[in-house]
């Protein structure tokens, strides 16, 4: 078996602020970290390698600093690591990052056949879930998004089958190898890496490709040029003017409150108090 | 989108954009019908209401696409579509597509998309959606923007301005597809309010073959096991949502969110941290990465209103507060605040309300 | 099979990075080890950092260090419920370069440390807790991590595992923490534009201010609050003796949140946006709180070794310094072939004593204790200073002998004459 497993350096999204004033993103000091939805597909790779051995590799595009995303995923078990770093990368959109990624994939098939992609859910700095799809139809692979649970892998007759969250319900699939899992949120928890691989990690020498060594010789179809999609405008989120009525009474009793915001709801939002007591009723 | 997130804007909009005569063939906007086990998801509805307003102002047919296995339901479907505001739907029926499967619904719509050619293409961020528009995006070789919480028209480019978050919420940024047709987008559920639905319209349907037989198609579904219903909650769609927040403290006083809901015949939100602390499940979780929801009447009780929350429910007609903290975001956009401690205040609620039903009886 | 390395250093704050950078940059085979996720994710300080410990070690330090701004204003406020009388001191000696002393966020500068300690050579492997150390018989040879496989081995290993160091007292190295030693301190950064923070602190391009508090503010326990500048944000904060807070009991967190409304601190913080809220211990022991700071394979420095002068807010230099003079005991030794015996390592002690670290700890060795036993200096005196300065100030009729004479008398109702004079006397001692 040899897995590749995509994933992302982000910056911590919880700890990004935006600038009151010229609603640009202050970014001093967020710590980058793997996109937290990536993990859940490299511990499913890390499982499928335990039971049927073989290898994971995981590839990231990005920029230099995302060796250390990279190097996490070593820590965690993961064989190799390939880091896609190139200036032409600059300004993807999810269309140019897919052919960027998958035909850095086909360049590591070359060195070994790849049975199984997976990628994260999506992103927390992009959230567009769509480099996965995309792969996995540049490739030629099967595609399986919202896995909940592998259920099964034969890798003589090279086929799987999954668990995969619809919107009422759970579909069992069953596909053959080559395909591309995205996995579901909360699924797996990632291990604790080990000492070994600790140290591994520590020392790994990651590979680094650049846009040649990546196999990618058309520049129109990367980058900037690649990407249909061109962002116009970056806004704040416009501020509701309007504050909450705030609810007050003489004796600032809960009860007094209560009563006091009921009647306001009643009186002033008919509509939506109908609503109300024939839903209670 | 990497592009937000890395590129330097790429200024768009100075001059006109002219598009070349076999883009300009790309004309009126479609949207994807989404369907499971029988039911049309609403986002599609929500989606054909939206779209009716850039066809208006484009001054194109608005259509909807059916994909589906030969049977009553489709047509069913596309009437809807009609009554929803569609003036036609494309239909491809064929027992290929019984379920939904990635290969034949990607081979499907784009071989629509390349015969009839739209100049936009809208889907539900669900599931199905984004599954199906990132196969057919990259199969067309098109731009799609996802996630959408604004759809435009930038009249000067005719183009589609889609407006989402970025930065986990923080910001807005709006993307144009300027020389690609069609344009794509994605809408999450509950997110466009759902149109009037009009029984008399009427429409046409034209029908397209697949092109594809079984034995092509390698991925199967061998069993589908839906959701118990009655167990699943349906925050999505419900007309009171009593949430409770990181200020309930613990799972003991979250039992007074509970009270509450279940007195209004209402369903249980929570904030992130709250799920996160499996006082609820995932599913109940309000916001950005949880559910959009647009009641009638939202109560949040111990939010602060961060805007990963505050994105996923601003949507609700009628917003209530109750926070201790008197500068507590949450009461820049509520509609009414209590500021005082929940767990004194929400018994109070629920006690009130009692009385008010008890007097909407007797009046009845 | 176990790795085995020259010297492990547990902890990447000030004072391992120190330890760390100086190790590998000899040569040394180093063993970093952090339980936070990176370098400085969950260490708390002010944070003043004195350019002197660190340009010992790093001379450019100021090329590529995270330095938020250099302080050419030093506010000291003693205050009041309402009011605070103040000084300030500016000066345009401290505007020009190399400067003295810069705000830092540590999130970011134990980050930066700790890279040019790892070009430097040294290994680091983060998230990685140290639970024991590995004994042969009264020597240590090791440590104990949490992860599976977790044993190294080293010569030496080195305890900068700042405040708490579970290490040196489960080994027994240290006594318990006494409350009466530790201060708790709790501090918030509040985002800020720089243009804001520029104008309401008068100040311009990347100078700064610093603002340290007593008085008032700390409900009579022995403590003082401060707010300093850095490029996007704010940091404000207060501490207090462990022992006070369990005395009085008042939460750190209730403390802060009437500080942040006092009506002299509110308008310097408006507007800004909570960033980050973080609490954390001080030793405040002194000298005398000192334990022995080395034995058989094994060295303690920084926090972890009580080595903070809390007279003048100083740690993170102490750390650093003793990092350093540890790491070049090491050298030394190592340089000659000897041992890490606890007889050879008694250098770093005497290396220690010789230098700024132990001649100020032993200046300010009375100091925990006076103000331990004499809470006036938190409550009586700051509201007699600002009374009195009310009272010269406002202008009402009354001459000013009068007034001075007021004065006199509500110090000595307050505190008896023998007692102003006590004070006095003790406060020399004490600096003397
Ligand atoms: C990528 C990303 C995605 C996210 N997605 C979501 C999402 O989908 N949904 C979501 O909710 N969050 C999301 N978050 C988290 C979000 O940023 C906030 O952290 C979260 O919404 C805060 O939840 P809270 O309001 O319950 O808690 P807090 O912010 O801690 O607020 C608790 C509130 O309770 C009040 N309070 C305390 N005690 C009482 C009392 N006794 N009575 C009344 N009030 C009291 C406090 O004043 C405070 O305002 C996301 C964050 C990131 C980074
Ligand atoms: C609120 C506050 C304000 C301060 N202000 C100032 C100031 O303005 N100027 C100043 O110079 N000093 C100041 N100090 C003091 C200064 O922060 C400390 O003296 C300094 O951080 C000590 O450095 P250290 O390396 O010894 O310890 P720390 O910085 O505490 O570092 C210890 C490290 O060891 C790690 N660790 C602990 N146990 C283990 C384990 N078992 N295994 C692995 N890793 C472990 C920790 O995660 C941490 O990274 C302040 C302190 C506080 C709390
Ligand atoms: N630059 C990238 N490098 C490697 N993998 C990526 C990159 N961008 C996206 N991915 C993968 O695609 C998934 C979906 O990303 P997105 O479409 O941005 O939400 C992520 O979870 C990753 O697994």
């Amino acid at each position: 078996m040899h897995i590749v497993v995509c994933i992302k350096q982000v910056p911590d999204s919880a700890q990004i602020r935006v600038h009151p004033v010229t609603n640009t993103i202050m970014r001093q000091g967020v710590p980058a970290i793997v996109n937290p939805y990536d993990l859940f597909s490299l511990e499913e790779a890390l499982r499928l390698k335990d039971i049927h051995g073989g290898r994971v590799t995981v590839i990231t595009m990005g920029p230099p600093q995302a060796e250390a995303a990279l190097r996490k995923c070593i820590s965690f078990g993961a064989d190799e690591a390939i880091l896609v770093t190139d200036r032409a990368f600059a300004g993807a959109d999810t269309l140019a990052t897919s052919y960027a990624l998958a035909t850095a994939i086909a360049q590591i098939a070359k060195d070994q056949a790849v049975d199984m992609v997976f990628c994260g859910k999506q992103t927390i700095d992009g959230d567009t879930a769509q480099v996965g799809p995309g792969i996995a139809k540049r490739m030629d692979m099967q595609l399986l998004t919202y896995v909940s649970q592998v259920d099964s892998l034969d890798i003589t007759s090279r086929t799987v089958q999954v668990q995969r969250r619809a919107e009422g319900g759970v579909q069992v699939l069953t596909t053959r190898l080559p395909c591309l899992v995205t996995m579901l949120e909360g699924t797996n928890e990632m291990r604790f890496a080990t000492m070994d691989n600790m140290f591994r990690a520590a020392r790994y020498q990651l590979k680094v490709w650049d846009r040649v060594a990546a196999g990618i010789e058309d520049v129109s179809k990367i980058g900037l040029k690649g990407s249909p999609t061109v962002v116009s405008k970056v806004f704040a989120p416009q501020a509701k003017t309007q504050r909450a009525e705030i609810i007050d009474s003489e004796s600032g009793e809960p009860r007094d409150l209560a009563l006091t915001l009921i009647s306001k709801l009643f009186t002033q939002h008919p509509a939506m108090s109908e609503a109300v007591v024939k839903q209670s009723a | 989108m990497s592009a937000e997130t890395k590129a330097p804007v790429k200024k768009a909009g100075k001059g006109k954009y002219e598009l070349s005569d076999e883009l300009k063939a790309y004309q009126g906007v479609w949207v994807f019908v989404e369907h499971e086990r029988g039911e049309v998801h609403p986002v599609s509805w929500e989606l054909l209401g939206e779209g009716r307003k850039l066809a208006a102002q484009l001054g194109v047919p608005l259509s909807g696409v059916v994909l589906g296995a030969p049977g009553l339901a489709t047509r069913r479907f596309c009437e809807e579509a009609f009554f929803h505001g569609a003036d036609n739907c494309y239909l491809i029926e064929d027992a290929a597509l019984g379920n939904y499967r990635n290969q034949p619904f990607t081979k499907g719509l784009t071989d629509l998309v390349n015969t009839y050619k739209p100049e936009i293409l809208l889907l539900g961020a669900t599931t199905q959606g984004r599954d199906l528009a990132g196969s057919v995006a990259t199969t067309l070789k098109t731009g799609l923007t996802a996630d959408c919480t604004e759809l435009n028209i930038d009249m000067e480019n005719r183009s589609l301005a889609a407006s989402r978050p970025t930065f986990g919420g923080s910001l807005l940024c709006t993307i144009l597809t300027l020389n690609y047709r069609p344009q794509m987008a994605t809408v999450r559920p509950r997110v466009m309010s759902m149109p009037q639905r009009d029984n008399s319209r009427t429409g046409s349907i034209v029908q397209h073959p697949l092109g594809l037989i079984e034995t092509d198609i390698v991925t199967k579904v061998l069993e589908y096991i839906p959701d118990n219903r009655q167990d699943k909650p349906q925050l999505a769609f419900a007309d009171i949502i009593v949430s409770g927040g990181r200020g309930m403290k613990n799972p003991e006083n979250f039992q007074l969110i509970w009270d509450l809901a279940l007195l209004l015949g209402a369903e249980v939100g929570a904030s992130r941290p709250v799920v996160q602390a499996g006082w609820v499940d995932l599913e109940r979780q309000v916001g950005q990465s949880g559910k959009t929801v647009r009641p009638k009447l939202y109560i949040a009780a111990g939010i602060s209103g961060a805007i990963q929350h505050r994105v996923g429910m601003e949507g609700s007609d009628v917003i209530i507060a109750i926070n201790n903290d008197p500068n507590a975001p949450i009461f820049d956009f509520a509609t009414y605040g209590i500021v005082g401690n929940a767990m004194t205040i929400l018994p109070a609620l629920t006690q009130a309300f009692k009385q008010q039903f008890a007097v909407a009886k007797m009046a009845s | 099979m176990a790795e085995k390395f020259d010297a492990i250093v547990v902890g990447a704050g000030p004072s391992g990075n120190a330890a760390a950078y100086t190790l590998a940059k000899s040569g040394l085979k180093v063993l970093q080890l952090e339980r936070g996720e990176y370098p400085g994710s969950k260490n708390v300080q002010g944070a003043i950092l004195y350019s002197d410990a660190l340009e010992r070690i790093i001379p450019d330090f100021r090329e590529d260090a995270p330095l938020e701004r250099h302080i050419i204003e030093q506010r000291m406020w003693v205050l009041d419920d309402e009011s605070f009388v103040g000084t300030h001191y500016r000066s345009d000696e401290f505007n020009k370069p190399p400067y003295n002393r810069y705000t830092i966020i540590r999130a970011q500068f134990d980050k930066w440390f700790s890279q040019k300690a790892q070009e430097a050579g040294a290994l680091l492997l983060c998230e990685t807790t140290v639970s024991d150390l590995i004994m042969d018989g009264d020597r240590v040879v090791g440590v104990q991590t949490d992860r599976l496989g977790g044993s190294v081995h080293a010569d030496i290993v080195i305890l900068a595992d700042g405040v708490n160091s579970v290490l040196a007292r489960k080994a027994g190295f240290r006594p318990e923490l006494n409350p009466g030693d530790v201060a708790l301190a709790v501090k918030e950064i509040h985002f800020m534009p720089e243009e804001t923070i520029q104008s309401r602190f008068n100040i311009s391009g990347e100078s700064g201010v610093v603002i340290e508090m007593v008085g008032k503010i700390t409900k009579g326990m022995m403590g003082t609050g401060f707010l300093y500048t850095n490029k996007e944000s704010l940091t404000i904060g207060v501490g207090c003796m462990l022992s006070d807070f369990k005395k009085q009991k008042v939460s750190p967190n209730q403390l802060l949140e009437e500080m942040k409304n006092h009506p002299s601190i509110k308008p310097l913080i408006e507007g800004g946006e909570m960033k980050e809220y973080a609490a954390h211990l001080i030793p405040e022991g002194g000298y005398k709180a000192i334990p022995q700071i080395y034995g058989e394979g094994w060295m303690i420095v920084g926090d972890s070794g009580m080595f903070v002068n809390a007279v003048h807010r100083e740690g993170s230099n102490l750390a650093m310094t003793t990092g350093r003079i540890a790491a070049e005991t090491i050298i030394e030794l190592a340089e000659k072939q000897k041992p890490f015996s606890a007889r050879n390592l008694a250098a770093y002690r005497e290396k220690l004593d010789a230098s700024f670290v132990m001649k100020d700890l032993k200046k300010y060795r009375n100091m925990p204790g006076i103000f331990h036993r004499n809470p006036q200096f938190f409550t009586t005196y700051p509201e007699l200073v600002n009374q009195a300065a009310h009272t010269m100030i406002k202008v009402d009729g009354i001459d000013k002998k009068t007034k001075e004479r007021e004065i006199r008398n509500s110090f000595t109702h307050r505190r008896s004459l023998f007692g102003l004079m006590g004070d006095a006397f003790k406060m020399w001692r004490a600096f003397e």
